[in-house]
Order: structure tokens, then C-alpha cells, then sequence
């Protein structure tokens, strides 16, 4: 497996990607658009496009996605895609009635300069329908960018604000998460007593359930009506930086809500974090469930430390996962010698601090060094790991390589999860998320442990 | 319950009239009193339509590079495209030399802004340095994607230039998304520059062993070369290629050795296996090897053309080995199987292909098309010189093989060759519509909407397609199959493939899952009996 793979590190300066650990920009843009209810997303470039976020999106949910494509051909790269769009946006509410449109551009269509908000507003759309739209290059940023850009269309297009006085209502922008996860935000929100909209909301449309039914627009998703609503609200908590902070940030510049930006709340100290920020700005109290939920993780983390403390692991993926992952890994004593993520992270030392900086300062306060890259390809963790080898792998289906060519346990979290089903539905996020976490990190570490063990040492209790 | 030109008028009522206009040609219903029925295909699928077409570079670098194992494939762009076509196609392979086996890598040059704007060559120069040092491969290609062409990188002086520096092989494939109406138009172009640069240049002149064969179209989805070279080897014959199923550059660069080209997936790869005749005088053999009497026709036809005594013997011997094995197993499966109904819409030939085991399992197809497939694909070889070229044919180069004089040789004589032509389909494909029943439907470029409209009316038992389509179908209650990726399971070609495929059917029609649909809840009032003073009785 992998067997090309040198363990020696020569230095490559090329720019060029050996097994990637992101993809790009118009996958995250049309996953944040299924969480707007009854919106087709759409893929204003070559069908080729549009047909691999389907593909992928598909076989990570299991669950339809459908999108729409402008079918470009060589003609219309020359002419540009104008005439392409507008009979997409006719034929589209005609077959296909969402109420929602959402475009994304591709490589293709932002390379020959396609102007499509002139081109959406010479477009004849029905009445009560709405068209919006995301510049998504594929050779900028990652799906990550392209998620946090739809979802900064959503607010551009659609937010306002419609009295002086904010309404007692929070904005919760998940980040590019699993509709398990979305719900369970939710639920802790709604525990809390507090109004909120979250915005994209993919639950209920990428986990539907089975009726016997198709439905092209399933019942999840926000609404038209509250994304309006996101300029009244009192704050907007950005969760996960990477993929929520842009839109957060324009909501505060156009319509002064204020912003917190948060850890993605993965593990102990993120999901404190989010119930502590809604606990001081709507001066609700903790209510009593989710405290002995938090009791019940700390009972479980300190009754199985010695399952996983003083373990090294290596962990990849989206820069807002990665980050909450390390933080947690470390609350449970873990040591994370290999941290990346493909997505670039920001440039250190700038005011808003980089994907490495904030993994170095959360290492350095444990005492560890480590091997932490942005915009890295998974050859080079794969050779980290051969240089330096770990208990655990955590990641995406692509490290099952990895895993396999080093003989690694390894934990599947993040996107996408191509072999292994259900990951959707249930959370990483919140005390109930951690406890998860947990006991998948002991099934890895164990299962090794009991695979590894001499007869006389296969142990009953463990 | 059937379709009729009344019904089918219905659902087409249904879309704005350009699209109806357009649609229209692409759908027919069989009827075997007429001598030709056209379809529309192979032209662009309209704005707005949610079409399962990829793009040239899905079927140029996804379909017919991606599984050469022993070249490093590098993709010219950002990074998504060489992403999407990593790993995600099942097309196996092995390699007794597994440091040249690079089918578990993606290697792109992730072009960025700058590179939009400055041009890419340079990079893409720089990751082929990187690549050669890190991997010493024997061969590269390089795959363009869309901004490519339009910014104009010239990829094929990239490519000289490193085989310049390397020594050694670097193929460019000017595979951009926008070309062409589907995959299709890669595959073509994948196909010119495999005949132009790599096939005949190895040094062989002769194959190393008797009834030497290319096995063309096959891309060992699930392990589906696999078995099929099994039941060849175990008959005689030496593969001396297959295209491009766990494909190696050193076996394709001598293809020409082989007697006898098979074609399996005629829409992908038969511009080689024409290319082939010409060049070499090397016939092609349109072959099945999905479904069981698919399978044995294509062995018996192969004998038929070796014409060697053993040969048909040992044909004979292990089709009847194979039979006795198979066949009680088989018929477990058909009698769940019988009496269901299908809908088979896939990309190429499969579409076509994969009503034989249906048949053969007593499943009847109602509806089948193909995703990116031309006129022949459906109507048969005979239509092709009528067919138009239109402006999004004409902008993939194409190239005319011309005749090796050193290696041409008539592989048969041209009085055996016609006698064969008589009994074989040598040369020839007749296409879906020639095998499918009157009454039954057939589309092009098959979109949500007309599956959607379709299965209302037709109400198939088994709906086998993509994975776009998968969970739309379940959705509605309907057992749905893969037959790009198999569902991740395989091999369904051959004899042993047949009986997989029978088991997997099965399992989706018996699986006991179907049957919680309906909450218990749905059916039952709430209260059942009646109040009375005392309680409820």
C-alpha cells in the first residue's frame, strides 16, 4: 500500500499536490446551499463539475443531492456562459420549482469572467422566486472557502435588517459539519431557551428519512424568511473560523450584529466555550440536563484516561475540525504529533492569527512538539508518520491508506467518510459529541490493543 | 401498464417547449415493424438539466488513463478535478512491482490564482521534476482541465520538453471539461493519443505465446478484467493488453502483437480498435462478457475466428465446467428474481450490456439508455456515416491511424474474413435498440426529471444507474443498483461476475429492510374498541 511513498523528506517547492487533503471551492458552496430549504443549488460551469460534488456529497450522506449545471461547452467558454445561465434559471424554476436558487461559479466560469450578478439581473425570474450567487474559483481557497462564501452570498442576498432594536435572537453559522451535528447544536441552543436561527442548515435535507416518498426538497433547511431575519438578530456566533467567520463578519458590517467567533465545538473546552458566550449574551442560566450531560463526560474522560492518555496521534482534515479535535485530544491527555490540514490557514502573525499558529499555541501550552501544516498534502503526513510513527490516525476515508501502508489504528471524523455509513447522523459536537469521540478513539486504540495481545495477556475487563 | 406515445407525450408536456423540442429526440419507444428508429445523441444536454453527464476530462483521465497503473497521471489544475478522480472508480489493479504502482495517487498542480493569471507551464513543468525524482515512473500523462485551455498553457511543449530532460515518455491530453458534450469526448481523445504515442512502440514483433488477444473497453471495475482473463487463460489464449482495466504501459505499448482485439465497451474504445485494424490488419470482435450466454457467444466467436481444433475443444470443455459449477446457483437466485422489472441506465455499453444478465434472470428491461453514447450505440454501426458532425464533435482532433508497412499483416484473408463477418460480429456492434423488446423505451441522456416521470408510470421492480441517482430511487421505495461502481462489490463479467450480480440482486429485492417503510402506526387508529363508564373494553 502506498508503497511509493519514501520515508526520506525531500523538500518540494513546486506548489504541486501529492494526494490532497482538500478539495475545492464549489463542493463546500453547494453543500451550503442544500441547507437553505427548497433551494437548488447550481453549478454555473462544465457539467464535469457539478457531476463530481453530486458524486461526492452523495456518497458521503447517502442521501440525494441534486444541483443543476449552466453545461458549458466549448462555445459558450468563447462567448461566455450568459445564455447558459439564463436558460439554466428559466428551465430550472420551470422543471424543477425550488424557490431558491443558488449559484456557484467554477474555474472555468470565474477564468473567462463571467459577470453573473449582471447576468442574474437581466435573467427573467418568476415571481416570489429568488436567485442568489457565490464567486467560488476552484483555485482559491478549498470547499472549505466555498462553503463560507455561499453562506456569505446567503447574507448578502437575503439578510436585513429591519428595526433599530435587535431581536432576542442568536445567528448560528455551524460551519461545514454533518446534519448530526447541526441538530445537535440545536439542541443545545433550544435547551438553553434561547431563539436562534442556523444558517446553512443541511438537517433534514442530507438525512432524510425514508417514506417511500422522493422529495425533491425535503423539510430541513432554513428558510427565506429566516435568513432575512439574520440582520434583527443580537449576535452571531461564528463556529469554526474557517467556514463561518466571513458571513458572521458581514452581518456585523452591514447590519450591526455583533460577532463571536468560536471553536467548532468539538470536545470539553469548544462546547464550554459555546454555552459560556450564550450564557452571557442572553443572561440565561445552564440549564440543569446539560450540566449533568458535562458532568457525565468528565465522569467518562476520567474513568478511561488510561485508555488513551500519553497516546500519540496524528490528525488531518478541515482546519475548523482539526482545531477542535486537537483541543480535545489534548484534554484527554493525548500528545498530537502531526496536525494538517490541505485548507490554507491564514498567514501567521496576521491579526486574525493562522490554522498553524492556533495548533502551535494549544501544543506549546501542553509542552509538545509537533509537526502542524496548512495547505499540506496528505504525502507529506504520510511521511511524517513513517519519520515519526503514532498510536492513532484520525481523518478522513483517504487516510485508510495511510492507515493500512503504517499498520495504524484509525478514527474516521471529518469530510468526506466514503466506507463507513451513519457518521452523518450522529454528532462530534457538544458533551454528547465528545462522549462519541471518546469512545471511538478507546474502540480504535483497544481493538489494537486486544488485536496485538498474546493469549496470556488478552485481558476480559479492560 | 406500459408506455405508449401517449404517455410519453404526457411527460414531455410537462417542460417549456425548447426543452420538449429538444427531448423528444432523445426518447423512442422500440417497435421492430419499422427498419430504423434515430435517436438524438452525443449532443449538448440543455442549461438547467439535471443531467448525470461528466466531462471530457472524466472520461479522458477518469475513464481510460486513470487505471494505467505504472504512469504517474498528473492533472494540469486546481485541485478538485484531480481529487474527484481519485480512487473513486474501482478500477483495480495489482503489480508485481509495486514501487511503479501508482494507482492510490493524485498528483495535481493545484494551480492557484497567480497561475491563472501568470500562466501555469512553469509549475506544471516543476511537479514533473518533483514527480520523476520522487517516483521514476516510465511514462507520465498529464491531464488538462478547464482553465488550462483557456488561458493557454501549452501543455504539449511542456510535455516535450520534460521528455527531453527525462528521458522518458510524458504524454499531454488536452482533455479540457468543456470539450465535446460529455465524457465521451475524452475517451476520444484519450484514444488518439494511446494509438499515436504508445501503442507499437514496444519492441516486440511477435507474442510470446499462441492466440495472443487485446482485451479493449474493459476496466476491471470490481475485479471484472480479472475474471474475464481467468476464463481466457484458463481457455488459452494470451492477453497481451487489456485497455485500460489494471492496465500497464509496457503491456500497451505492445498491443500490436495480438491476433485479435476484443472489444468489450465499444462507445469508450472503438475508435483504437479501429485505429488497430487499420494500422496493424488486426480485426475487432465485439464481445459480452456480462451475463452468462453473453459470456459463452463471446468465447465460441473467438474460437470461431482462431479456428484451431483445441482451441474449440478446450472452449467447449470450460464453458460446460463452468456451467456445471454455476448454474445451480444461479437458478437459487432467478427464482427471486423472476417475473421483476427493470430500468438499466448507464454510462456506455453497460447500459446495453447489463439486460442480458436481467434476462437471463428473468428480469424483463422496460427502459435502458446511456449516459454519453452516440448514435451506433443504440442504432448499430451502419448508422455512422450518416451521422452529422456538429461544432462541439469537430473541436476533438482527430486522428487517422495509417498502415504500419513493417508490421501490418492480414491476421486472416479477406474470403475468410467476409465468411467470418457472416457468423461473428467482427468489426460490428448492432447497438442497444437491435436487443431490446417492442414496447420497451429507450433514452438518451436519461435526466431527473424523466426518472422521476418514468418509474410514476412504469413502476420497475430494480432501477440500476449512478450513485446520483441511487438514493433518489430508494427513496421511493424501489431497490436500486449501481452499475458504475458495482455498489462496491464485483466482479459481475463472466461466469463467476454472473452469479455476483445474481446474489447482489437478490439480496436488494429480499433484503428485509423494505418492509419498515410504513410506521405500524400509519395503519392503526389510534383507538381501537370503545369508553365505556367503566373503563375501556
Amino acid at each position: 500500500m502506498l508503497d511509493c511513498t519514501p520515508k526520506d523528506i525531500t523538500e518540494r517547492k513546486s506548489g504541486g499536490i501529492i494526494n490532497p487533503a482538500k478539495t475545492c471551492q464549489p463542493i463546500g458552496a453547494m453543500y451550503a446551499a442544500l441547507g437553505i430549504h427548497k433551494c437548488l443549488p447550481h453549478s454555473h460551469g462544465s457539467q464535469g463539475c457539478c457531476s463530481y460534488h453530486r458524486m461526492h456529497l452523495t456518497r458521503h450522506f447517502r442521501d440525494p443531492v441534486m444541483a443543476s449545471t449552466s453545461c458549458f461547452t466549448e462555445g459558450s467558454s468563447v462567448f461566455g456562459g450568459g445564455a447558459n445561465l439564463k436558460a439554466s434559471i428559466q428551465n430550472v424554476f420551470h422543471i424543477y420549482k425550488p424557490d431558491v436558487m443558488a449559484i456557484h461559479t467554477t474555474c472555468l466560469t470565474e477564468t473567462i469572467g463571467d459577470d453573473v450578478s449582471s447576468i442574474i439581473k437581466t435573467a427573467e425570474v418568476a415571481e416570489g422566486k429568488l436567485v442568489i450567487h457565490a464567486n467560488t474559483p476552484s483555485y482559491v481557497g478549498s470547499h472549505i472557502t466555498g462553503f463560507s462564501n455561499m453562506t456569505k452570498a446567503m447574507v448578502s442576498y437575503l439578510a436585513e435588517s429591519t428595526s433599530p432594536e435587535k431581536k432576542e435572537q442568536a445567528n448560528i453559522i455551524p460551519g461545514f459539519v454533518n446534519p448530526g451535528d447541526m441538530r445537535e447544536i440545536k439542541r443545545l441552543v433550544e435547551s438553553m431557551g434561547i431563539e436562534y436561527i442556523m444558517f446553512p442548515d443541511t438537517s433534514g435535507v442530507v438525512d432524510s428519512p425514508m417514506t417511500g416518498e422522493f422529495e425533491m426538497y425535503p423539510e430541513g433547511g432554513t428558510t427565506v424568511e429566516q435568513l432575512k431575519d439574520t440582520g434583527n438578530s443580537q449576535i452571531t456566533l461564528a463556529l469554526g473560523r474557517f467556514a463561518s467567520s466571513d458571513p458572521a463578519d458581514l452581518l456585523n458590517k452591514e447590519y450591526k450584529v455583533p460577532v463571536a467567533t468560536l471553536k467548532t465545538p468539538i470536545g470539553i473546552k469548544a462546547t464550554d466555550a459555546l454555552l459560556m458566550t450564550l450564557r452571557n449574551s442572553f443572561a440565561r442560566e445552564i440549564p440543569k440536563e446539560l450540566e449533568i450531560e458535562r458532568g457525565q463526560l468528565v465522569d467518562i474522560m476520567t474513568d478511561t484516561h488510561f485508555h488513551f492518555h500519553g497516546k500519540t496521534v496524528a490528525i488531518f482534515g478541515d482546519p475548523d475540525i482539526v482545531t477542535g479535535l486537537t483541543e480535545f485530544v489534548l484534554s484527554l491527555g493525548m500528545v498530537p504529533l502531526h496536525v494538517l490540514t490541505g485548507t490554507p490557514g491564514g498567514s501567521s502573525n496576521s491579526a486574525a492569527g493562522s490554522f498553524e499558529d492556533d495548533i502551535n499555541n494549544m501544543l506549546k501550552g501542553a509542552g509538545i512538539e509537533a509537526n502542524v501544516k496548512s495547505a499540506g498534502d496528505l504525502f507529506t503526513l504520510h511521511q511524517w508518520i513513517k519519520n515519526q510513527p503514532v498510536d492513532l490516525l484520525i481523518g478522513n476515508t483517504y487516510g485508510k491508506y495511510i492507515a493500512r501502508a503504517e499498520d495504524v489504528p484509525f478514527m474516521r471524523v471529518g469530510f468526506p467518510i466514503l466506507d463507513r455509513s451513519v457518521h452523518s447522523y450522529l454528532p462530534i459536537v457538544g458533551y454528547h459529541g465528545a462522549m462519541r469521540l471518546i469512545e471511538m478513539i478507546s474502540n480504535a486504540l483497544l481493538d489494537r490493543a486486544d488485536r496485538d495481545a498474546k493469549d496470556e495477556d488478552f485481558e476480559l475487563v479492560m | 401498464m406500459g408506455m405508449n406515445e401517449a404517455k410519453l407525450q404526457e411527460i414531455l408536456d410537462q417542460y417549456p417547449a425548447k426543452v420538449q423540442k429538444n427531448r423528444k429526440k432523445h426518447i423512442f419507444i422500440k417497435r421492430s415493424d419499422v427498419e430504423s428508429q434515430q435517436i438524438e445523441a452525443n449532443t449538448r444536454t440543455i442549461p438547467g438539466i439535471i443531467t448525470n453527464r461528466g466531462c471530457a476530462y472524466a472520461g479522458c483521465k477518469g475513464v481510460v488513463l486513470g487505471p494505467i497503473k505504472d504512469m504517474v497521471h498528473i492533472v494540469h489544475g486546481p485541485i478538485g478535478c484531480g481529487y474527484y478522480a481519485w480512487n473513486t472508480r474501482r478500477n483495480k489493479a495489482k503489480s508485481d512491482d509495486p514501487k511503479q504502482n501508482f494507482i492510490n495517487y493524485c498528483i495535481s498542480t493545484d494551480m492557484q490564482e497567480s497561475d491563472i493569471v501568470f500562466g501555469g507551464e512553469k509549475k506544471l513543468a516543476k511537479v514533473i521534476d518533483e514527480v520523476m525524482e520522487i517516483f521514476h515512473p516510465k511514462a507520465i500523462t498529464l491531464s488538462a482541465t478547464c482553465p488550462v485551455g483557456l488561458i493557454g498553457d501549452d501543455m504539449g511543449a511542456v510535455a516535450k520538453a520534460a521528455e527531453a530532460k527525462h528521458g522518458v515518455q510524458v504524454l499531454s491530453f488536452s482533455c479540457e471539461g468543456y470539450k465535446g458534450v460529455s465524457q465521451s469526448a475524452g475517451h476520444h481523445i484519450a484514444n488518439n493519443i494511446l494509438m499515436e504515442k504508445v501503442i507499437g512502440t514496444g519492441d516486440q514483433e511477435e507474442a510470446p505465446a499462441k492466440f495472443p488477444i487485446n482485451l479493449l473497453g474493459e476496466y476491471n471495475i470490481g475485479g471484472d478484467g480479472w475474471e474475464v482473463e481467468r476464463i481466457l487463460k484458463e481457455i488459452g489464449y494470451h492477453v497481451v493488453s487489456v485497455m485500460t482495466g489494471d492496465g500497464s504501459y509496457e503491456a500497451i505499448k505492445n498491443a500490436h502483437t495480438a491476433e485479435l482485439n476484443l472489444v468489450q465497451c465499444h462507445r469508450s474504445i472503438n475508435y483504437i480498435a479501429e485505429m488497430l485494424e487499420t494500422k496493424y490488419g488486426t480485426p475487432w470482435l465485439k464481445v459480452n462478457f456480462i451475463g452468462i450466454q453473453g459470456t459463452i457467444e463471446s468465447l465460441r466467436n473467438m474460437a470461431l475466428y482462431f479456428d484451431d481444433k483445441e482451441l474449440t475443444l478446450k472452449t467447449e470443455a470450460v464453458i460446460a465446467s463452468e456451467l456445471a459449477r454455476i448454474e445451480p446457483i444461479f437458478d437459487q437466485y432467478k427464482k427471486i428474481c423472476e417475473g421483476k422489472t427493470a430500468f438499466c441506465f448507464v454510462g456506455g455499453s453497460r447500459g446495453h450490456h447489463f439486460q442480458n444478465l436481467f434476462s437471463e434472470l428473468g428480469i424483463e428491461t422496460l427502459l435502458a439508455g446511456y449516459e454519453f453514447a452516440h448514435r451506433d450505440d443504440y442504432e448499430g454501426r451502419e448508422v455512422i456515416p450518416t451521422i452529422k458532425t456538429d461544432a462541439d464533435s469537430k473541436n476533438i482532433p482527430h486522428y487517422t491511424a495509417e498502415v504500419d508497412e513493417k508490421r501490418f499483416r492480414l491476421k486472416v484473408s479477406p474470403e475468410k474474413l467476409e465468411e467470418l463477418k457472416a457468423k461473428i460480429p467482427l468489426g460490428e456492434y448492432k447497438g442497444m435498440r437491435f436487443d431490446m423488446k417492442d414496447g420497451s423505451i429507450i433514452v438518451d441522456d436519461l435526466n431527473h426529471f424523466e426518472t422521476e416521470e418514468f418509474i410514476k408510470v412504469l413502476k420497475p421492480d430494480i432501477f440500476t444507474s449512478g450513485i446520483k441517482d441511487k438514493y433518489v430511487i430508494q427513496k421511493m421505495g424501489i431497490n436500486s443498483k449501481q452499475l458504475h461502481s458495482y455498489d462496491y462489490s464485483g466482479p459481475y463479467a463472466g461466469f463467476n461476475g454472473a452469479v455476483k450480480f445474481a446474489e447482489d440482486i437478490s439480496m436488494g429485492f429480499a433484503s428485509p429492510t423494505w418492509n419498515f417503510i410504513t410506521p405500524p402506526w400509519k395503519n392503526q387508529p389510534l383507538l381501537e374498541g370503545t369508553v365505556t363508564e367503566e373503563g375501556v373494553a
